[in-house]
């Protein structure tokens, strides 16, 4: 049995590994792999690694399915340590930022953060971001943003880049290394803070962040989350970050599980359901129109703008498989007469359906109700094209 | 972490198991292999009067994660499939070598059972 982990990119679950002796859950180069804070904590706690983004991030704790029905049922915390943070201040601070992310970075008060995407001149995106407004530093307005794992350094280089060549005054800094990231997530999550926190956990609405303590630990704490539950996110200080960690108890959760809870809400995976190189998408293909506000000026605006007017050829949706099988990325769709009209981008068993599900990009003609082909292994398997989220409350 | 590794079965470095009864092979996947793979969602096999061949695939095991080959220890006629892990796959999870059992193959050659891996070999590969 050789196993080949079905994802690619910079995913939970990248490369094909032989099960050999000596095998390793992950690329070559783990090595060099970056580590969470709480790495040690999480290998005692007997979680199983992979390589996410050049990060040794926990795939699992437990097991893929009960993490996935705590967070669902209950409440869980995942380690998200590898996403980067990147810190913009000064008098321009907001300017910057507005022209490389195509939300409305304006209508943002202190204590309140959007999601959006970050494209290039011709719209497509390099990657996807929370963009949170801080209170000032010393007077001048202070932005953070959370790219992907292991997307710091570009991001970094790419907003220096753009303030030198546009001779604007903010300061940018690559902070991934100094936080710790936790998100708890649930229908439990929000007691779970409330307590942690001695808090109004409950008075944050939704994109809102605010200041808590937890475990005696300053943390900033966004009611944000990428699994289809309420919860909160945490950013906590590298150093500190396991009495937070242990304060905040309930089910660990590892990047499997993540994977499972957001493919089912239809959320975009970075790097696997667009990518710059292998899946070069538009925030319209994408179907997260919401993220862009083209009455602002940013890198990319003109071509969405275009986009926007003459219409998507493809766009992202959803299906269900009808017959025995998983549908996975990179599989091919067809119609029931075998004509190419799309292909998979992710794909898994839903643990809360228990039914085969996939997410991809299809004609923008084929509507939801429809039945298609996924080619499975060469075979035709029937699946119906179903607009996600595939579970609603 | 250690695993089941039962002294009455043979192994492929692969993670295939075997036993036999001397009139057939049975084959799954081992403990260890189970837990590489975490929640197994899908098997699919080969149908009875099919032929597999040594070192060959047979059939693919999918958990949530992965997708993974799998490979005959055996040449010869599959005379039985556990159907019941259409239905249930999380038996390989829950039973890798009792119930989560997956041909029954009719080997050409018996013997080439004796010369895959011994018990201690395998529990050594997997050390």
């Amino acid at each position: 049995m050789i196993v080949a982990f079905v994802s690619r990119g910079p995913d939970c679950c990248s490369s094909a590994t032989g099960m050999k002796k000596g095998y390793t859950l992950g690329r070559d180069d783990m090595d060099m792999s970056r580590m969470p804070p709480l790495h040690t904590v999480h290998d005692d706690r007997g979680a199983k690694f992979t390589d996410f983004g050049g990060w040794e991030m926990p795939v699992s704790f437990d097991s893929i399915r009960e993490e996935h029905a705590a967070v669902r049922e209950r409440a869980g915390i995942f380690d998200v340590s590898h996403m980067s943070e990147i810190d913009v201040t000064g008098p321009d601070a907001i300017e910057l930022t507005q022209r490389l992310t195509t939300n409305d970075v304006t209508r943002l008060e202190p204590g309140n953060s959007q999601y959006a995407c970050i494209t290039t001149d011709k719209g497509i995106i390099l990657d996807d971001t929370i963009v949170y407004r801080l209170a000032d530093r010393d007077g001048e307005p202070l932005v953070r943003f959370v790219p992907n794992a292991g997307h710091d350094q570009q991001m970094y280089d790419r907003w220096v880049d753009h303030r030198d060549e546009w001779g604007l005054d903010a300061t940018v800094e690559n902070v991934t290394d100094e936080w710790a990231m936790f998100a708890v997530q649930g229908p439990e999550a929000e007691g779970l803070m409330t307590e942690a926190a001695d808090s109004a956990a409950a008075d944050l609405s939704w994109t809102e962040f605010e200041s808590f303590e937890i475990a005696g630990v300053r943390c900033l704490v966004s009611r944000t989350g990428y699994t289809g539950e309420d919860g909160f996110e945490v950013l906590c200080p590298a150093s500190d970050a396991e009495p937070v960690w242990s304060a905040l108890d309930c089910q660990p959760c590892g990047l499997g599980a993540r994977d499972t809870l957001r493919t089912e809400m239809g959320y975009l995976l970075s790097g696997q359901d667009f990518d710059p190189d292998e899946e070069p998408r538009t925030p319209l293909e994408a179907k997260i129109e919401f993220t862009v506000a083209l009455d602002t000026d940013f890198v990319g605006r003109d071509a969405i703008a275009a986009q926007k007017d003459a219409g998507v050829d493809e766009r992202f949706t959803g299906l269900m498989l009808e017959e025995r099988g998983v549908p996975r990325h990179g599989y091919e769709v067809t119609d029931t007469d075998g004509e190419p009209i799309g292909h998979l981008t992710s794909g898994t068993m839903s643990p809360t359906l228990s039914e085969p599900i996939g997410l991809g990009y299809l004609n923008a003609g084929v509507e939801a109700g429809e039945t298609v082909h996924v080619r499975v292994r060469g075979e035709p398997k029937e699946a119906t094209v179903t607009t996600p989220p595939f579970i609603t409350d | 972490m250690s695993f089941d590794v039962p002294e009455d079965k043979r192994y492929l470095e692969s993670h295939e198991w075997t036993s036999t009864d001397d009139e057939t092979v049975r084959v799954g996947i081992t403990d260890f292999a189970q837990d590489e793979l975490g929640d197994v969602v899908f098997v699919e096999l080969p149908s009875v009067g099919d032929t597999v061949t040594a070192g060959e695939t047979f059939g693919v095991v999918e958990s949530i994660k992965a997708v993974s080959d799998l490979y005959s220890p055996v040449t010869g006629e599959v005379v039985a499939v556990n159907e019941a892990l259409f239905d249930e796959p999380e038996l390989v999870n829950d039973d890798p070598f009792g119930d989560g059992w997956m041909l029954e193959v009719d080997a050409d050659d018996p013997t080439g059972h004796d010369a895959l891996l011994s018990p201690d070999a395998y529990a050594a590969q997997i050390e």
